[in-house]
């Protein structure tokens, strides 16, 4: 199995990470090499196996419903690129 | 008294106990050699000045219970610290300074230490040379321009270097063991589960853990016992009783069975390896350990398995980093074009691998394939293990295949770095406790390592053998401090 430009370009999409010719030729060659070595797994048959959900194999546990009220706004919000009072700001969405 | 810098946390804490030094001198002479040390570059961002406050805080109204008291502690910049930046070693989180606090560090501070500043790393821990980070590449204090291992490079180079008495990592897939075993420390993986991950930038969930950096297994036990608790706010971490691991401690492995894997012994494995594996082996039996040969069948097969689900994780972790709520952004017309271009401005080429893997694993049509396939083998990496721990207490193998490269020789390779955690990366998949040792030198003179595997929650055991291990190795890291400046 190998890698295309065109299935590169595509991941990028999903990822929405933008990438121009060259680094999409550079990036398909590093993919093709990294899959060819995951391409190893395949000598494995693995029919029978069940697939491990958690390594640690426990479930997860419950805890009390209750409401912990805290003003946390201008946490939230210290860390935003765009300043605004109470809103996180991005380009306009709806036309 | 030895110069203060190059004590460890225990004479440290001892001497502060014994009014013999002051939180204020510990913290001078750590802050007056990292201002000598800027060629390491170990820092990302320093704590400089708060931390003398601190420290002079600590004096007026000294606790002498607590178990770090008034100890400075530099920490891998992967952990959130309220009010100080925290970067991952990426642009993305270049501006971020978090409002709220990692609940391994809160820890430390619970128990009287100081932050010293953010150390240098990976950019999001992906890496294995420290070479990925935004910040710069940092120098492994044992040669120039040898790399100093990563992902924690910024950290095993800060104690190696008697930057910070001790420190902590986080490992992924060997992020804290090939950096202590490229620098001559010692560095613990606990179990998963046994650290909370609240609060660290987080890369594969399934995989991370934060552990200890250390000087000697001393320290590492008593570190470990401050950063390891059950956390409400992480959802896997495990509540069970944790050992007083530093009072716990002892040199007496008699009769405990030491199992040697046979499949970790591969190919063009320099023979100096093979040397120091051999004198672990026989240094175990010297202390009265039984040598027992086993079989761990699927060792080959967990590279590959790491590189299809640690991306995975990755890539959905990663997602949150859109430029809309925090972290770097780059404007755009549209949402879309924004979210295209702060990603692709902000991540550098190896998070982008990644990414990019990842997203590709988990897309449509390929899940069964590789994802599914990837957790299948873990099983079996897993059943491996179990198996083996039903005959031994514990297993001895090498670190890391080789002992630290030069800056750049690998970069061009990702599969040639990708080779580096051969060893280390089982654990992780297998979420099994891992330390590494100091345990010779090659040719050039650069620290090897020696790896202890235990089973889940048996911290105490593969420190124990460490002890015994570091004991009779009587390892030494002559550094020459050839990069200090006035």
């Amino acid at each position: 199995m190998s890698i295309d430009l065109k299935t590169v370009k595509h991941i990028s999409k999903l990822a929405r990470i933008s990438i121009d010719d060259e680094k999409a030729n550079k990036l398909k060659g590093d993919l093709n090499n990294i899959f060819e070595f995951i391409e190893k797994l395949n000598e494995l048959n693995t029919d029978n196996v069940q697939a491990l959900t958690s390594i640690a194999e426990t479930t997860l546990r419950f805890r009390k419903d209750e409401i912990k009220s805290e003003n946390i706004r201008e946490k939230i919000l210290k860390n935003s690129p765009e300043e605004n009072k109470d809103f996180f700001v991005v380009p306009k969405v709806v036309e | 008294m030895s110069d203060i810098t190059s004590q460890s946390l225990f004479e440290l804490t001892s001497n502060v106990k014994e009014k013999k030094l002051s939180s204020g001198e510990i913290t001078k002479a750590f802050i007056d050699r990292a201002e000598k040390s800027k060629k390491l570059n170990v820092y990302v961002t320093d704590n400089f000045e708060k931390a003398i406050d601190q420290s002079k805080k600590f004096d007026s109204n000294p606790n002498f219970d607590l178990k770090l008291p008034g100890i400075p502690i530099a920490v891998k910049d992967l952990f959130c610290t309220n009010g100080v930046r925290t970067t991952a070693g990426s642009k993305i989180l270049d501006n971020f300074v978090p409002t709220y606090e990692s609940t391994v560090t809160q820890n430390l501070w619970s128990q009287g230490a100081i932050l010293l500043g953010k150390l240098n790393c990976d950019e999001f821990a992906m890496g294995s040379s420290n070479e990925t980070s935004f910040f710069g590449n940092v120098q492994n204090p044992v040669g120039e321009n040898l790399v100093p291992g990563g992902s924690s490079g910024g950290s095993s180079a800060a104690v190696a270097a008697n930057l910070t008495p001790v420190t902590i990592g986080t490992d992924t897939g060997g992020s804290i063991r090939q950096p202590a075993s490229f620098t001559g420390t010692v560095g613990l993986k606990p179990t998963y589960g046994s650290c909370s991950r609240y609060g660290i930038v987080a890369f594969a969930s399934s995989l991370d853990q934060a552990g200890p950096m250390t000087k000697n297994v001393r320290d590492c036990s008593m570190l470990l016992e401050v950063i390891s608790s059950f956390d409400q706010k992480d959802s896997t971490s495990i509540d069970y009783k944790r050992n007083c691991y530093s009072k716990e401690l002892s040199k007496d492995i008699k009769g405990k069975k030491i199992g040697i894997p046979k499949e970790y012994r591969v190919d063009n494995m320099p023979d100096e390896i093979e040397q120091l594996w051999k004198n672990g082996i026989s240094h175990a039996k010297d202390c009265g350990a039984e040598i027992i040969d086993i079989s761990l069948p699927h060792t080959n097969y967990a590279l590959p398995t790491y590189y299809i689900v640690a991306p995975a994780e990755a890539s959905s972790n990663l997602a949150r980093y859109d430029g809309v709520k925090y972290g770097f952004r780059s404007p755009g017309q549209n949402l879309i074009e924004m979210y295209e271009k702060t990603r692709s401005e902000g991540f550098g080429d190896e998070v982008k691998r990644r990414i990019m893997i990842g997203t590709y694993v988990l897309s449509s049509g390929y899940y069964d394939a590789y994802y599914l396939k990837a957790q299948k083998v873990r099983k079996l990496i897993k059943k491996d293990f179990d198996d083996a721990f039903s005959k031994v207490d514990a297993i001895l193998t090498p670190s890391t295949p080789s002992s630290a490269f030069k800056i750049g020789e690998k970069t061009n390779d990702p599969v040639s770095m990708y080779l580096n955690d051969i060893f280390t990366v089982p654990i992780n998949l297998a979420g099994l406790p891992g330390i590494s040792i100091p345990a010779g030198k090659d040719k050039n003179n650069y620290p090897l390592g020696l790896q202890v595997i235990g089973k889940p929650f048996d911290e105490q055991n593969i420190l124990n053998i460490s002890y015994a291990l570091e004991d009779k190795i009587n390892f030494k890291n002559d550094i020459s401090d050839w990069w200090l400046s006035e």
